[in-house]
């Protein structure tokens, strides 16, 4: 710390406190014995143990764990297919258009997007449930997969795939036993961004969502509405933990791949 | 420095009922408004070891790529065994190529980089084995077989790339390149071990090579090309004799080029060349007519110039000089010999006694000479 100074180590503490103080307070409320939020009364794990034994929560879980996985499955392969023709097809009529709108829901605001899929649903007569707010996640994540594959498709060798082609392989063979396993770190980070994106999603998810289907995220806040409760405080620190650890692993696994790569092209230079 | 190709009665290019197994029918590659092949037409006979040869840049790559079925010609049609190929998408050719820059799959080891091709055809798992054996075998990669291509070295991974391509025995292998990362030594058993497949399997060689020595050696036939156009097309030993250009000749082993007017008449194929004021003309066979007083050069190979301390007698072809350098490269020293006209001639000596006998030495006098049918004289 001595080598900051002063001035940056204060910078810093204070940037992280602005940053992680109100999470740190969550956590450590969510092991209050106390109902009373604010008042510290000795360590417990009971609210985690109420949080088990409440089906509305136990149901909004598992409603947004199925949408996650599925949204974010789906986010994937769309995404991927998408990266693939934006970086190989070349210069073809309508590219700069097509690229662009993939990447507008990036900077869509989440409002619009969702109330715009709101009034497709209404239109097309879709009922709002599980699959509407699958379909919407789909929508709005396909984009950050598509972002994360096609920077590392742009640094993919093609002439792989060309020798692929000479050995025999159909164009989806060799995308399938060569493309795909070179860029496979990308695609799995592209998986777990999607995933945490879903996990999280409010605004898009509120606009997507029936009455008879409720995600996480739309539960709690409904019902901090009534009042913050030190369930909801165990809840959250739980879903703090798993997208944490969905962010983690994906940087991981492309830091990773990436001091691969530059290890193996290291390598191949000098020969 | 040429070496006969292994069967000197093979040459269907000269027999006219002889069917190529491709032709290219005036074949132009533009990207965009670059013209990288130029027009081009060339046949290329089945078991033919066909060589291309040119400087960086000149479209090589570009006319495998076309046969390989990854480029398309703007103009023009190719044809595989009397087929149009040029719809024909890459998978479907029965051509294998070995890229330039490998190409070979990071994620597979070299047994399985290997029986890729292998494990798309209708082979049976055994077959596959035994031939991915052989392949390792021929290339010497035995202990390397487990380890992925970033765990080996540059000259590995080309002969990786070399068995990759061979293991389908296909009819028709393009090699771009093959030999560029290995050394010297296990360069010249490849060609060998390249020659004997070719010879047992028949299969057609088309190969790319920067290296002079490589074509002369493993070429059935040698293409000199040149900004997407094929300048000389002919047997090795034709190429470097007799050459049709200055460029080839150039291209091709080391030469003397000394430009002149050709002379008015000739007797019989021979022909004058007046190269400079008050010195006597040269002689040699020129390659195509010339009319008298038109420009033209006359090239002369190094190792056929005779260097000797006193005049010979009974030659046309008698120049002298003085010794401005010379180059011991082993088993040939080169002199480079300074005329009173300017011109620096390169002759080139066997080094048949110790350097320490050397008969000539630097700022000596000494006389060039070559017979008449030594040189060829070519327009400019
Ligand atoms: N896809 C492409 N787009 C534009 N220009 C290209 C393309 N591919 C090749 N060229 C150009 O065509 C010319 C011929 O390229 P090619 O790769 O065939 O050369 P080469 O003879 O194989 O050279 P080298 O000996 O260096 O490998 C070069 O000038 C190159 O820049
Ligand atoms: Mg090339």
């Amino acid at each position: 710390m001595r080598r900051f100074g002063w001035f940056n180590a204060t910078s810093l503490t204070l940037g992280l406190a602005f940053l992680y103080l109100p999470m740190v307070i969550l956590i450590v409320y969510s092991f209050n014995e106390s109902k009373l939020v604010t008042v510290w009364a000795g360590f417990s794990t009971k609210w985690y143990g109420e949080l088990f034994r409440n089906e509305a929560f136990l149901d909004a879980a598992w409603v947004t764990l199925k949408v996650a996985v599925v949204s974010s499955t789906i986010a994937t392969v769309l995404g991927t297919m998408a990266a693939q023709v934006l970086v190989r097809a070349g210069r073809f009529p309508g590219r700069t258009l097509f690229s662009g709108m993939i990447y507008a829901p990036l900077v869509m605001p989440e409002v619009i997007t969702g109330l715009s899929l709101l009034l497709l649903f209404i239109a097309i007569g879709l009922d709002r449930g599980v699959f509407t707010i699958i379909l919407a996640h789909t929508t709005f994540s396909m984009c950050y997969v598509s972002v994360v594959v096609s920077a590392r498709l742009a640094t993919f060798d093609r002439s792989l795939e060309e020798a692929a082609l000479d050995l025999g392989c159909t164009p989806f063979d060799a995308f399938r036993s060569v493309t795909l396993p070179v860029i496979a770190p990308a695609v799995i980070a592209g998986w777990l961004l999607a995933f945490t994106l879903s996990l999280d999603d409010l605004v898009i998810a509120s606009f997507a969502a029936g009455p008879a289907s409720t995600t996480l995220p739309i539960k709690i806040w409904s019902s901090i509405r009534l009042g913050v409760s030190p369930e909801i405080n165990a809840l959250s620190t739980i879903l703090i933990g798993v997208v944490s650890a969905g962010v983690i692993s994906a940087s991981l696994i492309s830091k990773r791949a990436m001091v691969l790569r530059a290890r193996e092209e290291r390598q191949a230079e000098q020969g | 420095m040429a070496t006969m190709p292994a069967n000197e009665d093979f040459a269907p290019w000269d027999d006219p009922s002889a069917r190529a197994l491709i032709t290219f029918r005036n074949v132009t590659k533009r990207f965009g408004r670059f013209t990288a092949i130029d027009a081009i037409d060339l046949a290329i006979y089945e078991r033919e070891f066909f060589a291309l040869l040119g400087p960086s840049g000149c479209g090589k790559t570009t006319l495998m790529r076309m046969l390989a079925g990854f480029e398309t010609p703007t103009e023009g049609a190719i044809e595989l065994a009397g087929r149009d190929i040029v719809p024909v998408p890459p998978n479907r050719r029965e051509v294998n190529m070995m890229f330039q820059s490998y190409a070979l799959f990071p994620h597979l080891s070299v047994w399985d980089n290997i029986a890729f091709g292998l494990r798309r055809s209708a082979m049976g798992r055994a077959d596959i084995a035994a031939r991915v054996e052989e392949m390792l075998r021929l290339t010497r990669l035995e202990p390397f077989a487990r380890r992925k291509p970033h765990q080996i070295s540059g000259g590995q991974r080309q002969r990786v790339a070399l068995a990759r391509s061979l293991a389908k025995a296909p009819k028709l292998l393009l090699l771009d390149e093959p030999l560029g990362a290995l050394d010297k030594k296990l360069r010249q058993e490849t060609q060998f071990e390249l020659m004997d497949i070719q010879e047992k399997t028949g299969t057609t060689f088309v190969i790319v090579t920067h290296d002079q020595e490589e074509a002369m050696t493993v070429a059935s036939r040698v293409a000199v090309m040149d900004h997407g156009r094929i300048v000389q097309v002919d047997t090795p030993a034709r190429i470097y004799e007799s050459p049709n250009s200055v460029y080839v000749a150039d291209f091709i082993g080391d030469v003397n080029i000394i430009e002149g007017t050709a002379g008015a008449s000739s007797d019989g194929p021979n022909l004058a060349v007046h190269w400079a004021e008050g010195q006597q003309a040269l002689t040699g066979p020129a390659r195509t007519p010339l009319a008298g007083g038109q420009r033209c050069a006359l090239a002369i190979r190094p190792e056929k110039i005779a260097i000797s301390g006193d005049r010979p007698g009974g030659m046309h072809n008698v120049v002298q000089g003085k010794v401005l350098d010379i180059a011991y490269l082993g088993n040939v020293s080169t002199y480079h010999v300074e005329l009173p006209t300017g011109h620096v001639l390169k002759a080139q000596t066997a080094n048949t006694r110790r350097i320490a006998r050397r008969s000539h030495t630097w700022d000596d006098t000494v006389w060039l000479s070559w017979s008449d049918t030594a040189s060829v004289v070519l327009p400019v």
